[in-house]
């Protein structure tokens, strides 16, 4: 194992680190508001088909970053018109999201599937920065999707914990009727979480097809939407924790084949389960701890509000 | 995951109210209305297979997209100029899977619309061709890349990739300087190590001090793996990749990294234009006529055809304008020996991995050890298992 291999090892797990990172924001925001949304995997799918083909059309990379974003937002926001305007029930809704995402995205792709990329988002040269030893080729020469991610998550906490607009958004997630209750809508916030969810995931798609391989392929998100999902659980809903989980997930995808180069023996098969694993355990000591201290999971998450109910 | 699902759904449940049959009632209408598209769709199909006439029609059932640049992009071709060369009516469908009812509904369905050849071109394919050529023995069955025939109307076609193999590692290991080559590979099956194997032994006939080293990647398909294993294989010192994928990831990290590529499947050069060195590549027109032909006169006899460079099912792709002149004219005279059967990759001597003797010298492996081949040649780092 010589230096190049760790630094190669470290720059790929915070590059898929910030992949799962920006969709497992996105799913975070939708469920700090109340609404688990499971279709993680198709809205990056659309994300990562839109992103593609309108570099194709425009080869310019930023346009295309756009259009991934509304078509994850508006993919997002059919879950949301599902569950938040017709209180449908959120597990079917999401899953139903992920088969049409997937589908969808198929099919709008066809025509650009073996086709080279009309634009690319290249990585950041960060000058000086760049040229440290170590640091520079893990930090300051990734894509742009990484600063990105960065960026989102700062964000993220600043306005669901420092701003009033946060605090209705957590307390929709916690109790939908207190926050009508104290004049907010909570159809507006729900539908604005998700959708905002929405064009995270679709940002994560199109850092796939825009940045880390970049073509369009069926299936080319390949179920790294439910490592997102799984991975909110892990870090309790608290962006910091999120990101941790996610460079620890992304440690094992960037481990998934390399470890074979660092002549160490292990199933690839079971390091792509890790993920699952540890959030199951994760999920274990939430139930355990639950018993003492509440669970981290937003009260109302999952339940759909009617005024006339409460 | 799972537990948290079914906490959520058991608390929305509990927490609900409104009367069931709301629902009950949306999701029967879309029930009813499924079944119509269904019913007007299995009338539409009826109403074509009603009107089929004795004349040969070859139908093929794809496993990917015709434009993935790949597999089925290959088998694509291929379908075109059998079309072109017969005159036969053909059609195709294609992302259908393995393991499902899919590939016998789509048969069923050509078949009734009076198609009387039908290519399989995955390897999942097989049990359910194997059971439907026994169902319509009239119907020729061609399998891609499996294991079973039944010496009438079921036959399975494949081509000896290893020889273009060989031909590109010869390539690949004279612009080596490293002495380092990578090769993200797929599964540790006799196809993909055969392949493996011929590669390096090509490479090494030209340059006895390198290596190649393996990464599987345990998917055919998944562009962010094989990118990121070729990218390991490249931080580790690999100045060329090659690769037993169907995607084109491995060649763009290659051309990122300023190293060399030799594709698969098809001429990728348009994805790495500069990595690109050269391509083991399918043709499968050739066989796709001789199938259409044997159906049409009868004389089809569901055998098992392992085609050669000869007959034009694998090729090896333009070598690239930048390699050496001498390196290509080398390259030609072995392609010559090959095809006039003067020279075979997996003649003697040859060791394996361990050092001990895999084919003594005057020795040529035959196709039953070719066909179960699951141990590297000397000059392979990686284990295949």
């Amino acid at each position: 194992m010589n230096e190049a291999s760790i630094i190669g090892l470290l720059e790929a797990t915070v590059s898929f680190g910030a992949l799962l990172y920006l969709a497992a924001l996105g799913e975070m925001i939708a469920e700090k508001s109340g609404i688990l949304n499971l279709g993680v995997e198709g809205m990056m799918a659309m994300g990562a088909v839109s992103g593609y083909v309108v570099a194709l059309q425009t080869n310019n990379p930023w346009v295309a970053l756009a259009a991934a974003v509304v078509a994850g937002a508006l993919i997002g926001s059919i879950h949301g018109f599902f569950t938040v305007v017709l209180g449908a029930e959120q597990v079917v809704s999401g899953l139903s999201l992920t088969i049409l995402g997937v589908g969808l995205a198929a099919y709008l792709g066809r025509g650009s599937v073996g086709r080279p990329p009309g634009a690319e988002l290249v990585p950041v040269d960060w000058g000086l920065l760049s040229d440290i030893p170590w640091a520079g080729p893990v930090l300051f020469t990734q894509s742009p999707f990484v600063y990105m991610a960065v960026v989102a998550g700062c964000l993220s906490w600043f306005i669901l914990w420092r701003t009033r607009l946060g605090l209705a958004v957590r307390a929709a997630g916690e109790s939908a009727s207190t926050t009508d209750a104290a004049g907010h809508s909570v159809a507006v916030i729900r539908m604005g979480a998700v959708a905002i969810g929405g064009g995270l995931a679709g940002a994560a798609g199109a850092y796939l097809t825009l940045s880390l391989t970049p073509q369009w392929q069926e299936g080319i998100v390949a179920g790294r939407g439910w490592i997102a999902v799984a991975l909110v659980i892990f870090g309790a809903w608290r962006p910091g924790r999120v990101a941790l989980g996610a460079l620890l997930f992304g440690l094992t995808l960037a481990l998934k084949t390399r470890l074979q180069t660092f002549g160490v023996e292990f199933s690839p098969i079971l390091l792509s389960m890790l993920p699952y694993v540890l959030t199951v355990g994760v999920l274990v000591v939430i139930s355990v701890r639950s018993r003492k201290r509440p669970s981290p999971a937003p009260a109302a998450l999952g339940v759909a509000y009617r005024r006339e109910e409460r | 995951m799972a537990v948290s699902d079914l906490d959520h759904v058991g608390a929305s449940k509990a927490n609900r109210s409104e009367p069931l049959w709301l629902e009950g009632g949306a999701m029967r209408r879309q029930i009813f209305g499924l079944l119509a598209v269904v019913l007007s769709l299995t009338l539409v199909a009826t109403a074509c297979g009603s009107d089929s006439d004795s004349s040969t029609k070859a139908a093929f059932i794809y496993i990917g997209p015709p434009g993935d640049a790949g597999w089925t992009w290959a088998h694509e071709q291929g379908r075109q100029a059998a079309a072109e060369e017969t005159g036969v009516e053909t059609a195709f469908v294609e992302g259908v899977p393995e393991g499902t009812a899919d590939f016998a509904n789509y048969a069923r369905d050509f078949i009734d619309q009076g198609f009387s050849v039908i290519f399989g071109t995955s390897f999942g394919y097989m049990d359910a061709m194997e059971s439907l050529a026994a169902e319509y023995p009239d119907v020729v069955f061609d399998h891609i890349g499996g294991y079973k025939a039944n010496g009438s109307n079921f036959g399975n076609t494949f081509g000896r990739m290893y020889d273009p193999r060989y031909l590109s590692g010869m390539v690949a290991g004279s612009v080596s300087t490293s002495n380092h080559l990578g090769y993200v590979a797929a599964f540790p099956i006799p196809e993909v190590i055969r392949g493996i194997n011929a590669f390096t032994l090509g490479v090494r006939e030209v340059n006895p001090d390198a290596h190649v080293e393996v990464v599987w990647t345990s998917t055919w398909f998944d562009p962010v793996v094989e990118g990121d294993s070729a990218q390991a294989l490249l931080d580790k010192g690999a100045d060329v990749i090659a690769m037993h994928q169907d995607s084109t990831a491995a060649g763009e990290k290659a051309e990122a990294a300023g190293a060399r590529w030799v594709a698969y499947n098809s001429d990728m050069r348009a994805f790495a234009p500069e990595a690109f060195l050269t391509a083991p590549v399918w043709n499968w027109g050739p066989r796709y006529v001789e199938v259409i032909e044997q159906a049409a006169a009868g004389t089809y006899e569901g055998g098992y055809y392992w085609g050669s460079m000869a007959d034009g099912i694998v090729d090896l792709a333009p070598i690239a304008d930048d390699v050496d002149d001498i390196v290509k004219s080398a390259v030609a005279a072995r392609k010559q020996q090959i095809l006039d059967g003067t020279f075979h990759p997996f003649q003697g001597p040859i060791n394996a991995q361990d050092g001990s003797v895999l084919v003594s010298s005057g020795d040529i492996m035959s196709d039953e050890e070719m066909l179960s081949m699951m141990v590297f040649v000397e000059g392979v780092i990686g284990s295949t298992g």
